[in-house]
């Protein structure tokens, strides 16, 4: 009983806070992030949209294709997100010849969707 | 020395296939070393059995699919139609008299008096047509049973196309080369970065067959085409491929026997000169 009590005042509190800040919670945010990540993978898996899948081994996806690198350690790779953004943006701009797809100019992602991508990746 | 010579040249023969001004000869040169060079183990016949060539495990599949194929039913439907009176009481034995010792190793050609390349399948329709008959479509159905059958009758030749020289035959075959290297499609991929720098790789879980040898096995009953068809007919030309291979790119495909099909089957059939004719075949 007692423990009900303390976790209702801390949830009121909480929503207190938000109301008062107009922010959102670091908890909520964590959400949204989340949310944000597994919508990137959902995108990057999709064979309609990102289908990374069919050049590149990705940790959680079946059937990998082998055209290009597997994505590990991307952190470590490209610790500058922008950079890593730009090489899925449009690949080209590393390497004209290279096979991967030119997902912005190409117009197969929107930006929001790159976006939504890249901080999957950049998980990996 | 030398052997550094040799590594140098085969570098060479890597780095030009793309320049416009080569001759077909020393592309069909380079075409193959590059081959050569990447598969050392697969004997340079081995290469008309397409991703089988270069894929261990699903070649021992398909050998055992090859013990009862599923193309036969077509190849016999196929000599029924090439035997069969027209209206006017010929048949396809009058316009391919040498069937029986095989002509699809002699397609496709070109044809100064047309300036056309003229290709089996276009000489099917253009026998019917001779004769008065309705032409057949020209993807899938009896133009594929009539071509499997003479692809039968043409196992063990050797692909023959001559090499283009004149100024006709050549803007014809820089025309398919150039589709063959071109990036296109939404996803800009050509049929190159596939099948020929990135052949034998996976994409997503399909194997990338070299290109060498492409023509050799068609037309193909595949299980793909079987699965889509009502009646489970897998039979289809090899500009029915094209058209897929241009379609998962996301290019708006080519009409089969359109002048642009018919010059990339022209550089792709004369880049296998000297392989066998092994069709019809079974693919996935
Ligand atoms: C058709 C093949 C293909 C597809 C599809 C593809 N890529 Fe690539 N990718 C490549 C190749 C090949 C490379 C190697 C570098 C080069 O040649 O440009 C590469 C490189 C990369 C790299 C750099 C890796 C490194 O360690 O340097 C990243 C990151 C990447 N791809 C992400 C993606 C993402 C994300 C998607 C899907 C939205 C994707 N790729 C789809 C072929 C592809
Ligand atoms: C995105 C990759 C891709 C591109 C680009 C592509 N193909 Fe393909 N192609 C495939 C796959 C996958 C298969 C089925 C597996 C195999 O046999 O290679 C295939 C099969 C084929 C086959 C049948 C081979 C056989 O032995 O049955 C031919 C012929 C072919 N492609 C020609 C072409 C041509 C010509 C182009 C360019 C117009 C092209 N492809 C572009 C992926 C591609």
């Amino acid at each position: 009983m007692q423990g009900f009590m303390q976790k209702t005042v801390a949830t009121i509190s909480v929503a207190t806070l938000t109301a008062c800040l107009g922010l959102a919670t670091p908890l909520a945010a964590n959400a949204a992030e989340d949310a944000d990540l597994a919508k990137g993978k959902e995108l990057a898996f999709d064979r309609k949209k990102g289908n990374c899948l069919a050049c590149h081994q990705i940790e959680g996806g079946s059937l990998p294709g082998n055209i290009g690198p597997p994505l590990v350690a991307m952190k470590a790779r490209f610790p500058d997100y922008d950079k890593l953004r730009a090489q899925i943006y449009d690949a080209r701009k590393n390497n004209p010849n290279t096979l991967m797809v030119p997902f912005g100019p190409h117009a197969v992602l929107s930006a929001k969707e790159i976006d939504l991508i890249t901080k999957f990746i950049h998980t990996l | 020395m030398k052997k550094y010579l040799a590594a140098l040249s085969v570098v060479l023969m890597i780095a030009t296939p793309v320049m416009a001004q080569a001759s077909p000869d020393s592309d069909l040169k380079s075409f193959r070393a590059y081959y050569a060079n990447k598969f050392p183990e697969v004997p340079m016949n081995d290469y008309v059995n397409g991703v089988y060539a270069v894929d261990q495990d699903s070649r021992d599949q398909w050998e055992q699919a090859e013990e009862f194929p599923d193309y036969e039913a077509y190849v016999d439907k196929g000599d029924e139609l090439f035997h069969k009176k027209f209206a006017n009481g010929k048949s396809f034995v009058d316009c391919f008299p040498d069937y029986e010792k095989g002509v699809k190793q002699n397609y496709p050609y070109f044809d100064e008096a047309s300036s056309k390349v003229v290709t089996l399948e276009g000489d099917i329709n253009a026998c019917l047509k001779a004769n008065g008959e309705k032409a057949y479509r020209s993807k899938k159905g009896k133009i594929a049973y009539v071509g499997a059958y003479l692809a039968y009758m043409s196992r063990g030749n050797l692909i023959n196309v001559k090499t283009p020289s004149t100024p006709k035959a050549l803007a014809a075959y820089n025309r398919g080369k150039k589709h063959f290297y071109a990036k296109r499609g939404q996803l800009n991929l050509s049929c190159a970065d596939c099948h020929y720098t990135s052949a034998s790789s996976r994409i997503r879980a399909d194997i990338l067959s070299p290109a060498l040898g492409h023509p050799s096995g068609f037309p193909v009953y595949r299980n793909k085409w079987a699965s889509s068809s009502p009646e489970g007919d897998g039979m289809g030309t090899l500009h029915r491929r094209f058209a897929g291979c241009n379609n998962q790119v996301r290019a708006k495909p080519f009409k089969a026997q359109s002048d642009e099909y018919k010059a990339l089957e022209y550089f792709l059939t004369y880049m296998s000169n000297g392989l066998e004719i092994n069709g019809p075949s079974l693919r996935k």
